[in-house]
């Protein structure tokens, strides 16, 4: 069984500041990370390699930097893995970008036919959720979103059960491979590496792959094949008010929690007169 | 099967650099174990960082290396309440192609230390622990087991640079914990700010820097000092004092360092900027006498680790480099000769640190740190009267000359005593030679 994990490095969205006068993220400083909703699907592809046995290799488009992001998943337990690079992809929006990885996963099927491509949800610093069904779209699979458990994977019968989280409640569903997975956060927590797999990543010859191998349009990649156009960049209003430091009397948990739920009830009567009915009508 | 090096060397701060890439440049097989997720996670250092070592181990660092600002002006400030007395330094001189001193972000430093050392052959893995040294039945070390599966690696020898608390070290039983009055606490924040505004307030140009050092009344007394440095866009400022000094008072490091950015010629220095980055550390200020066993059977210590820290001069990363690097050449030497890498032969790395400005510094300040912790008028009375005899004899006030000489003269005899006076000029001269 051969299976692909997509992968983009992203700034670490927890360290961002945005420039005060332009407006513009400032991405000097920030650490570059594997997007975190690309680890639970990195992981449950590395828990189906241990289940059932299959090669793993995880896929990536972006500038040469993104060559960390492969090289920590390798040394996570991933066999393979494959950066898509070239400056005719910079600018690529979702369409172009799920054109660009189909053309180098079909690549990849040539060496090995492709069971299962597993993608994070979405990205932390896009937030679209695109990418993931535009490959499933293009390359004909079943897709399988928001899953946050896979029940049976029976390689004999080619026949996959998992989870999905909807809307109100869980749906069980059986579907044939080839398919797309993405994996819904928080369902599994990424492993401690190997010392045997952090030398493998540490020495590991990346594979550099560009348009031309992969054999993708030109039209169809970076800002020619990007339909999307940013009109405005703006930074929205913070929600949260600034911090009320709350004084207190003593140091016993009752005093300090009135005190608390004073200054939280002065700030909003309503809550407090909701719960006070609420406690009235013994819910 | 288990991975067997040359050296390993542990930490990824400039010691441990220094160490890996001398031995990867000279064609060893050498493995960089860092348990930080990039080399400087775990590097606080911010920062002057002296040339003349880093120059020796990479002579073209300055093509491509992340400093912030070489160093044209050094100040020196003694803090009263309100004031300062101090001296100034600043050379054009220090416009060359290839300054002395740099003003850095130590992280950044490290993180291109580390794609240098990729670049000469060595192995950096991070985000791995060595949990312990491995040893053979005679004791010698063979190896190290990190916090991973199948964590077992081998070497020749192990060098250990991992920082000020020297944990493998103490683990292994070749260093007793440090005495609280050999370490200091520092802490200290990153504010980030236009780089217009740093070139207009200390009057420099782009790429040019200013720094501080500044001791006196804001560390209340403790053994302490602070500093102020300018980067790129931002301004490193921090204070520090002795743990044991922090124990004994009632003031924590951080209120100590909020006390100085609001002190009255400080707070105009750093107006207007936006904290970036808290940072604390721990620092070796026990000078010579701290020094720990620093080699024996397949391992050494460096840098921090090796307490190599000359408080004195505000030297501490240089020492590092210059250490890490004389291990690596010990190793070389030792390599190329086929000797085994036991106590006897890796003695050489004690020598060669006695013949160079490590352990010759170390040595002329080593009363310094004692006379320091015993005598805490350096750090309270002595500001206090040096800030307010300048006060007083700068104030044009129709009281004469003579007059204004006698009253100093009174205030420090009645603060310290003649006897106290002379005694402490007496203990500086020890501390210093």
């Amino acid at each position: 069984m051969h299976i692909v994990v997509c992968i983009k490095q992203v700034p670490d969205s927890a360290q961002i500041r945005i420039h005060p006068v332009t407006n513009t993220i400032m991405r000097q400083g920030v650490p570059a990370i594997i997007n975190p909703f690309d680890l639970f699907s990195l992981e449950e592809a590395l828990r189906l390699k241990d289940k059932v046995g299959a090669r793993v290799t995880v896929l990536t488009m972006g500038p040469p930097m993104a060559e960390a992001s492969l090289r920590k998943a390798l040394s996570l337990g991933a066999d393979d893995a494959v950066l898509l690079t070239d400056r005719k992809f910079a600018g690529s929006d979702t369409l172009a970008t799920s054109y660009a990885l189909t053309s180098a996963i079909q690549k990849l099927a040539e060496e090995q036919p492709v069971d299962i491509v597993f993608c994070g949800k979405q990205t932390v610093d896009g937030d679209t959720a695109q990418v993931g069904p535009g490959i499933a779209t293009r390359l004909g699979f079943e897709q399988l979103t928001y899953i946050t458990k896979i029940e049976d994977l029976n390689l004999a019968s080619k026949e996959i059960v998992v989870q999905r989280r909807s809307e109100g409640g869980v749906q069980v569903l059986k579907t044939k491979l080839p398919c797309m997975i993405t994996m819904l956060e928080g369902t599994n927590t990424i492993r401690f590496g190997k010392m045997d797999d952090m030398f493998r990543a540490a020495r590991y010859e990346l594979k550099t792959w560009s348009r031309d191998f992969t054999g993708a349009e030109e039209a169809k990649v970076g800002l020619k094949g990007s339909p999307t156009v940013v009109s405005k960049v703006f930074v929205p209003k913070p929600r949260a008010e600034k911090a009320v430091m709350i004084q207190a009397d003593g140091t016993s948990p009752d005093a300090l929690a009135a005190a608390a739920l004073d200054a939280i009830f002065a700030a909003q009567p309503k809550l407090a007169d909701d719960l006070l009915a609420r406690a009235a009508a013994g819910l | 099967m288990v991975e067997k090096f040359d050296a390993i060397v542990i930490g990824a701060g400039p010691s441990g650099n220094a160490a890996t890439y001398t031995l990867a440049k000279q064609g060893l097989k050498v493995l960089q174990l860092e348990r930080g997720e990039y080399p400087g996670a775990k590097n606080v250092q911010g920062g002057i960082m002296y040339a003349h070592e880093l120059e020796k181990i990479i002579p073209d660092f300055r093509d491509d290396c992340p400093t912030e600002r070489h160093i044209i002006e050094q100040r020196i400030w003694l803090l009263g309440d309100d004031n300062y007395i101090g001296t100034n330094y600043r050379s054009e001189s220090y416009n060359s192609d290839t300054p002395n001193r740099y003003t850095i972000i130590r992280a950044n430093i490290d993180k291109w230390w580390g794609e240098r050392i990729r670049k000469v052959g060595g192995l950096q893995i991070c985000e791995t622990t060595v949990t312990e040294l491995i040893r053979d039945a005679s004791g010698k070390v063979i190896g190290v087991r990190t916090d991973r599966e199948g964590g077992e690696i081998h070497a020749d020898v192990v060098i250990m640079a991992d920082g000020v608390n020297a944990l493998l070290a103490k683990r292994s039983g070749f260093q007793g914990e440090a005495a609280p009055e050999n370490v200091a606490l520092a802490v200290k924040e990153i504010l980030f700010i236009d780089p217009e505004l740093i070139q207009q307030r200390f009057g420099i140009k782009e790429d040019e820097g200013v720094v501080i050092e500044i001791m006196g009344k804001v560390t209340k007394g403790m053994v302490g000092t602070a500093f102020l440095y300018t980067n790129k866009e931002s301004l490193t400022i921090g204070i520090g004092c002795l743990i044991s000094d922090f124990k004994e008072g009632d003031c924590t490091p951080y209120k100590m360092l909020e006390d100085l950015k609001n002190h009255p010629v400080i707070k105009p220095l750093i107006e207007g900027a936006e904290m970036k980055e808290y940072a604390a550390h721990m620092i070796p200020e026990g000078g010579f006498k701290a020094i720990p066993q620093l080699y024996g059977d397949g391992w050494m210590v460096v840098g921090d680790a090796a307490h190599f820290n000359n408080a004195a001069h505000r030297e501490g990363s240089n020492l590092a480099m210059a250490s890490g690097r004389m291990a690596a050449e010990t190793v070389i030497a030792l390599k190329e000769a086929g000797k085994p890498f036991v106590a006897g032969n890796l003695a050489a790395y004690k020598k060669a640190l006695d013949d160079s400005f490590i352990i010759k510094d170390l040595k002329k300040y080593r009363e310094l740190p004692g006379i320091m912790h015993a005598n805490k008028q350096f750090f309270g009375a002595y500001p206090d009267e040096i800030t307010q005899a300048a006060h007083n004899w700068f104030t044009v006030d129709s009281v004469d000359k003579r007059t204004k000489e006698v009253s100093i003269m009174k205030s420090f005899v009645k603060r310290r005593s003649v006897f106290g006076l002379v005694g402490d000029a007496i203990k500086l001269v020890r501390a210093m030679r």
